[in-house]
């Protein structure tokens, strides 16, 4: 079994949903991103959505976008990136590490580079926005090859006809994207997403998570009904945007969220 | 295979998910996937529906003013001493450019689909204003994303835009320019898609864009060739037309592309010089990656981050370039050069005082390399200039450079 799987199945043995937090890799600086991961895991994450900046991050709304522009300019970069789950790995070797992104920095590297290089980092799932299955045809078996999850998105406008295509390329779990936007953007309404998510069971046995519009306990808690996993981006970045100047109050900010987040989706 | 055999099948690109060779595609979010896919096949049906060509044509000869006249600049030519010059005048269109071509066919696409609003990213505003002038004439509503850079030196242009009608929305992330509008462009339609149509302006973005804005320009092309024929009793020599993002280009080109004898340059925004790396030249000298839903050629660091464009026109100031122009570039059926900003403004000045006719700065810098391949070539040799746009925009741009307010 993989990380994510064992995950998956120790969560789903003890009854709980997964807790999935993204934070931006680099932001507000490089030399900060491990610790908050595993202040993340402290407060109850069960894994980690880690963001890979990119200049032009078109499905992402203001908040990310300014996250991506705080990373780049303290000089993230993809291997700069990697090589904090390498340091995040030394301490933690349970917990999963996803990879979130826009494929060009990824094809600027070269897959096969990139692969093993995120391999021997420790790294479980890349997901790319920017990359269909359609256009995958030359990654996915590269990263399968290094043992590495590509996760794929299903959005509410994904016909029932790509769903399958989409289900049958997946593993790690697949992301369900609850709102049509960008990160960030409006809140979701959870029967239409619990409806929608039935559905996709009937394709497919790879867990289910569903992001965009989860911003608080309720929220959350509502959401880990339906599904199998949380994830919660845009209003930890906010924490992050708040505290860019006093670090030291990133992680106490963020695990606030969490605990309040894993409290409603345990009780 | 023979040359000739290779550039008829040029004709037949993009393949079935959209690719010319290794460029193009469709890389988008999940959630734009389907109204892709819906364009896709509601274009393929369009486009061979008699009715929507015979809509197309009309507007395209009643409303846009075509066919635009294929002019002879006899002036210029002799004092160049070199081969005769042809400018295709697609700046006597409605709305000064070749930009109305395509935003017709695209706003009877969104009329045949039902959509009520319509959005679109402009640079220099020219597609902006190309986009606002349909919108008004077919009742829809109509949102123009534009950089807050842009907006700044297209001043004439957002005033336009918002006569028509249009609400202009300033762009503040990033760069501030061209790229930095159509991100947020793809963000408005990724949350808008069910009731509105995206109307890219450029031979860029996901399948199938790249190959219906061609289409829907190639008229410049057709018509060139036809009055090549007609006025001069044979094809031209040689082709040149700038690239942005390349939509004159492929219009002016893609009818030629099985003429072998007809050589072809595509000119890029040198900025200020290529040496200096301040130039919007992804063609000339960037690598190839994925950006705006296509793979293709782009101006890129070492960490795969786009990088900031530099030119004095804001409609070439992009880092990448139709999928389609990387294709013809890897094959070697098009050539591609760059134009630094003070070749530029030395071709505007002349078209202007030497014609009479006062060019775009992008369509400039077709004639600052226009004007170098006429003089190492004879007076029996031909070449056409797609003079895209007039120069109305852009006088503000160039008082600027010469010390003055207007």
């Amino acid at each position: 079994m993989t990380r994510t799987e064992e995950k998956f199945a120790a969560l789903n043995a003890a009854g709980k949903k997964a807790l999935i937090p993204y934070i931006t890799g680099g932001d507000p600086k490089p030399e900060y991103t491990e610790a908050l991961m595993h202040a993340l895991v402290d407060a109850g994450a069960d894994m980690i959505e880690l963001g890979m900046p990119f200049s032009d991050p078109m499905a992402d709304g203001p908040v990310i976008q300014k996250a991506c522009e705080r990373a780049l300019a303290s000089g993230a970069s993809v291997q700069g990136i990697l090589d904090i789950v390498e340091f995040f790995r030394k301490k933690d070797s349970t917990t999963p590490v996803i990879l979130m992104g826009y494929l060009n920095p990824v094809e600027h590297m070269g897959y096969k580079t990139f692969a093993a290089n995120a391999k021997k980092a420790g790294v479980d799932g890349v997901l790319l926005v920017d990359l269909p299955p359609e256009e995958a045809d030359d990654v996915v078996p590269v990263f399968k090859e290094s043992g590495i999850d590509t996760i794929f998105l299903i959005a509410p406008t994904t016909t029932a006809q790509r769903a399958a295509k989409i289900a049958a390329y997946a593993s790690g779990y697949i992301y369900y994207v609850s709102v049509k936007g960008v990160t960030g953007s409006a809140t979701l309404d959870v029967a239409e997403v619990g409806e929608k998510l039935s559905g996709l069971r009937k394709l497919t046995d790879v867990p289910l998570a569903v992001g965009f519009g989860i911003r608080d306990g309720a929220s959350a808690a509502a959401v880990g009904q339906v599904a199998d996993g949380v994830i919660v981006g845009s209003v930890l970045v906010n924490c992050i945007a708040e505290f860019a100047q006093e670090p030291e109050k990133i992680a106490p900010a963020l695990q606030k969220h969490i605990k309040a987040m894993r409290e409603a989706m345990d009780a | 295979m023979t040359k000739a055999n290779t550039y008829a099948e040029l004709l037949q690109l993009p393949d079935d998910k959209g690719h010319f060779g290794p460029y193009g595609g469709r890389f988008v979010s999940e959630t734009l996937s389907h109204a892709l896919e819906e364009l896709e096949n509601t274009y393929k049906k369009l486009s061979q529906d008699p009715d929507f060509q015979a809509e197309f044509d009309k507007d395209l000869a009643h409303y846009v003013g075509r066919p635009s006249p294929l002019y002879h600049a006899e002036r210029w030519s002799r004092i160049l001493g070199g081969a005769q010059i042809f400018l295709k005048r697609e700046d006597l269109n409605h709305t000064g450019a070749h930009k109305i071509n395509n935003t017709i066919g695209q706003a009877l696409l969104a009329k045949y689909t039902g959509k009520p609003r319509v959005i679109a990213e402009t640079g220099a505003g020219q597609h902006g204003v190309a986009t606002a002038t349909v919108a008004a004439r077919l009742g829809l509503e109509c949102e123009i994303f534009m950089g807050a850079e842009d907006v700044k030196r297209q001043s004439l242009n957002v005033y336009r835009m918002k006569l028509l009608g249009a609400k202009v929305t300033a762009v503040e992330s990033g760069s501030k320019t061209l790229k930095d509008a159509m991100n947020e462009a793809l963000r408005d339609w990724v949350t808008n898609v069910e009731n509105t149509f995206y109307i890219i302006g450029t031979v860029a973005g996901p399948h199938p864009y790249p190959m219906l804005v061609r289409d829907f320009n190639s008229v410049i092309g057709r018509e060139a060739r036809e009055q090549s024929l007609t006025q001069n009793g044979r094809l031209p020599d040689a082709l040149v037309a700038c690239v942005g993002g390349g939509s004159n280009a492929m219009g002016l080109f893609y009818p030629f592309l099985q003429d072998e004898a007809v050589a072809m340059y595509g000119v890029e925004a040198g900025g200020d010089g290529i040496e200096t790396g301040r130039h919007a030249a992804p063609l000339c000298v960037g690598e190839p990656g994925v950006l705006h839903g296509n793979r293709t050629y782009l101006m890129q660091d070492n960490d795969g981050q786009i990088v900031e464009t530099h030119s004095v026109s804001a409609g070439l100031d992009y880092p990448g370039v139709g999928p389609e122009h990387a294709y013809l570039k890897d094959i070697g059926r098009v050539n591609y050069v760059a134009a630094n900003d003070e070749e530029v403004l030395s071709a505007f000045r002349e078209l202007t005082r030497i014609e009479g006719i006062m060019p775009a700065l992008e369509s400039s810098h077709a004639l600052a390399y226009g004007r170098k391949l006429a003089q190492t070539m004879t007076p029996d040799q031909h070449i056409i200039i797609n003079l895209s746009g007039r120069g109305d925009k852009d006088i503000h741009t160039v008082a600027g450079i010469d010390g003055i307010t207007v």
